[in-house]
């Protein structure tokens, strides 16, 4: 079961909750990137890794998380 | 490709202005999603009260009032009894809900007015700064019991679930918290299970969800969920405390 998942990078706050509840552990806060607000966005590279269980976006207090199954 | 989850209709694109890992957010989400899967978006008014959730009524996508502060619950009645076909809701902090408007849920509950509350705990005043709440915990550090909260002295923190389901008016009384997929997937099911009563008609309903506040906790948000689930679950039982739909079965 594969997955993608896109971030609303700009509406990223970098609590990390999505990196706490990930169950692969393929998220995590960008720290070469700072978005408008002056944090640093979640966002996943092994995206081949992601599994759909859309966990992140269960728990992301903004909804900027969208999760799609391939 | 199929979607298995993007921000529900039932909120607004407004960028909500809670600190980073407040769950509040994921509370709002609940109750939007709850309000789609229900089909009652469009019939939907909700009360909005006074504390950090003060501008959720820029973030639900229905129609909204607010409230002064601890009131929601009565301008919920008045909403209610003029307009009895709609699906009345309010979603109030402990601020609102425990201290100034302990009066407004008590009554309301002793009415059996048929409207939902949603009662985020978060055990502190978060908006004004992260002052003692009626539900800080004995020990609890706050900048107003800068050396924890003294049961001496101020008391122990009060159970407003327990409180409201000693009375009679109310159908639903149930505390849920959010910190875990597998906690956000049951405090779904409780929001949605308090709606579905309120549309049955069969009285008051409210759902407790134990929130955090790593802001004025002091915590990362991470830290915060552990503390809520060590902590705060011991001094404030999660579990259906009323439910008169089981009864009649």
């Amino acid at each position: 079961m594969a997955g993608n998942v896109t971030f609303r990078q700009d509406r990223c706050k970098g609590c990390g909750l999505c990196v706490h509840v990930c169950p692969v552990k393929i998220i995590f806060l960008d720290e070469t990137v700072t978005n408008r607000k002056g944090y640093h966005p979640a966002t996943i590279v092994e995206m081949d890794r992601c599994i759909a269980c859309a966990n992140c976006a269960r728990m992301c207090p903004d909804s900027i998380i969208t999760v799609e199954r391939l | 490709m199929a979607i298995v989850y993007e921000k529900s209709k039932a909120l607004t694109d407004a960028e909500m202005h809670y600190c980073p890992g407040c769950t509040h957010g994921i509370i709002h989400k609940l109750v939007a999603e709850t309000l789609v899967d229900l089909d009652v978006l469009g019939k939907s008014i909700g009360v909005a009260p006074v504390g950090c959730a003060v501008f959720a009524y820029d973030y639900f996508n229905c129609d909204m009032h607010e409230a002064a502060h601890g009131r929601a619950p009565a301008v919920a009645t008045g909403i209610k009894h003029v307009l009895p076909d709609r699906t009345v809701f309010t979603y109030q902090g402990d601020g609102d809900l425990a201290a100034i408007g302990t009066a407004e849920i008590v009554h309301a509950a002793m009415r059996g007015e048929k409207i939902t509350t949603i009662f985020v705990n978060n055990a502190v005043y978060g908006m004004t700064g992260g002052q003692m709440a009626p539900t800080t915990l004995v020990g609890q550090k706050t900048t107003t019991a800068p050396f924890g909260r003294s049961f001496e002295h101020y008391g122990a923190p009060i159970r407003m679930a327990e409180l409201l389901a000693t009375i009679d008016g109310a159908a639903y009384i149930e505390r849920v918290t959010v910190t875990t997929p597998a906690h956000i997937a049951k405090a779904k099911r409780a929001i949605k299970k308090a709606f579905q009563i309120q549309d049955e008609g069969l009285g008051f309903t409210m759902v407790e969800v134990l929130s955090t506040c790593p802001t004025n906790w002091g915590m990362t948000p991470v830290e915060a969920l552990s503390w809520l689930n060590e902590t705060m679950i011991p001094a404030f039982p999660l579990s259906v405390f009323r439910d008169i739909t089981k009864k009649e079965k």
